[in-house]
């Protein structure tokens, strides 16, 4: 079942057209990358699913509902971490997550007993963590109790804009196993343009570029519109290269090392150094990169 | 709603906001019978300059008008204080982004500007009704508060004054994008309203009257020279409200 869909979505600021024609689905309990360069679009197509910018044409959908700017009725369905969440400094993280269940019409122990468990999945508990005020959080554990808020009313919908992306190589790490860890309860639309944070994670993927969805599909569909994964081959000695790329011109030479892109010649390839007996160190398979096809798409 | 009024009144304890504003508030309380209290000495510590001038002094008798006097005198004092430490309360939301995550949890515009709205009116009203209890306690102990006519009706007035001006400050709120604009906007409205309140046509209609505490308590006035002002006054507020809520529909955080 689909949790978000984006039908022919479009918006402008002024003469600028930021999203041409946008549309895809989000399929139930799926991590989704939502990938593109900087300035494509990624966060204005997050706040018009979140109904903070008015849509210009199409129609977005949240678990069957229709999303109508300044009425939050399918917020009530969507848990949202943005980029750098802002919290109100003078609270204490349980203070806050009391405040957002209370906002969010949860029953009060409910909101008390979640609240505790996700501060301790996000490693808010402890050490008088809970009890410091916000004010005094570091940027990777103001983004921890963002997860935390974001997921307290069990939303059908985890939106996620660049999280990682103000994060150390340790808190990203962090965020993005718990992103995974809650795929269980929920649907997660992840947003960036680190790679390999999507390759990491998530199931599907979509490519933002120049307003429409330029690639989509699983990472493996998407990886495959790549071509077939590349051959690596590394001789012993260079003059044994020219010779093969001679023969076999869609090899390409790089010194002692050759790259076949048609791996439908690799058994001839094989055979000929197998009769001339020419010395090679290894073969390596190489797999189609998200970012080599992510360049390719915006024509790098 | 309830859950968010919660947060702005813990704002306004953990801020200090409220404490800055209590001390105002006594203050300018304390103030008016003190200053009422000390004016025959006061007289008499100036009098050999006055006489130096050519001006006599006689003896200086005081009572509670000349307390409510100053009471009048030192109240838009304290409203301005109480506007100022207001006049962020939205924009300071819109400059950190602490309003997005309130919003995609599913909370209307309208309710946020209600609450922020009613917390706002219930501080103003508690804080002038603190200032205006000291005065009147103070004036009962000292003096006779009986000189006064009407003196809970121009207590009235005066809280409306200052209600329009909240109504004020939420409208200019949705607009402006930092406190000092907020502050100006008030400021500039009010004044214009105060300008046009000169023109005899409109100024017993004008929001301006219900400041004119002091011919009331007088008796120069009676309860009907206020009546119009009252009713425009409400209705300006009622206006700023309506408007405000649409606007801040649509404003884009």
């Amino acid at each position: 079942m689909e949790v978000l869909t984006l039908s022919h979505v479009a918006k402008s600021f002024g003469s600028r057209q930021i999203l041409r024609d946008v549309s895809f689905s989000v399929a139930e309990n799926t991590v989704f990358g939502f990938v593109g360069q900087n300035g494509a679009g990624k966060t204005t197509t997050m706040k018009l699913i979140l109904g903070l910018l008015t849509c210009e044409r199409g129609e977005i959908t949240v678990g069957g509902q229709s999303v109508q700017y300044g009425n939050g009725k399918t917020n009530r369905l969507i848990g949202y971490l943005p980029d750098v969440p802002e919290f109100y400094g003078f609270m204490t993280p349980m203070e806050y997550l009391m405040f957002c269940g209370d906002v969010s019409g949860m029953d009060k122990r409910e909101t008390d007993r979640r609240s505790h468990e996700l501060l301790e999945l996000v490693g808010l508990a402890g050490l008088g963590k809970e009890k410091r005020r916000v004010k005094g959080f570091s940027r990777g554990m103001k983004q921890r109790l963002g997860v935390a808020q974001a997921l307290l009313h069990r939303p059908k919908l985890l939106i996620c804009d660049e999280p990682t992306s103000a994060l150390d190589p340790a808190g990203r790490r962090e965020l993005l196993d718990l992103l995974v860890a809650v795929k269980e309860e929920t649907t997660v639309v992840f947003s960036t343009h680190i790679l390999s944070d999507v390759e990491h994670i998530c199931d599907e993927v979509a490519l933002l570029h120049e307003g429409v969805i330029a690639l989509q599909g699983s990472l493996a569909e998407v990886k495959k519109l790549g071509g077939h994964p590349a051959m690596e081959l590394e001789l012993e000695r260079k003059e044994d290269g020219k010779l093969l790329e001679t023969m076999f011109p869609c090899l390409e030479n790089q010194g002692r090392k050759l790259l076949l892109k048609d791996g439908d010649r690799l058994p001839e390839i094989l055979a000929v150094i197998g009769e001339r007996r020419i010395p090679f160190l290894r073969m390596e398979r190489q797999e189609t990169n998200l970012e080599d096809l992510f360049l390719e798409v915006i024509g790098r | 709603m309830k859950g968010f009024m919660k947060k702005e009144w813990l704002e306004l304890v953990r801020t200090g906001r409220l404490w800055v504003l209590l001390l105002v508030f006594v203050f300018v309380g304390i103030m008016n019978p003190a200053l009422a209290k000390l004016t025959p000495w006061m007289m008499e510590l100036m009098s050999d300059q006055l006489v130096g001038m050519g001006l006599t002094t006689g003896q200086v008798s005081i009572n509670a008008m000349d307390s409510w006097t100053q009471f009048y005198k030192n109240m838009p004092l304290a409203l301005i204080a109480f506007l100022l430490m207001w006049s962020g309360s939205f924009t300071g939301e819109y400059e950190k982004g602490t309003l997005i995550c309130v919003i995609t949890r599913g909370l209307s515009r309208s309710k946020i500007l209600a609450a922020k709205v009613v917390v706002m009116a219930v501080c103003w009203t508690a804080l002038y009704g603190l200032c205006y209890g000291i005065t009147y306690g103070y004036n009962s102990w000292f003096w006779d508060n009986g000189v006064a006519c009407h003196l809970l009706f121009g207590a009235v007035c005066y809280w409306l004054f200052g209600l329009w001006t909240v109504g004020l400050l939420a409208l200019f709120s949705v607009f402006s994008k930092n406190s000092i604009q907020v502050a100006l906007g008030v400021g500039s409205v009010a004044l214009a309203v105060y300008g046009l309140s000169f023109f005899p046509a409109l100024g017993g209609v004008l929001p301006v009257r219900l400041t004119a505490g002091m011919e009331l308590l007088r008796g120069a006035w009676g309860l009907e020279a206020y009546y119009m002002s009252l009713a425009v006054t409400c209705l300006l507020f009622t206006g700023c409200l309506l408007l405000a809520i649409p606007c801040f529909q649509r404003k884009q955080l």
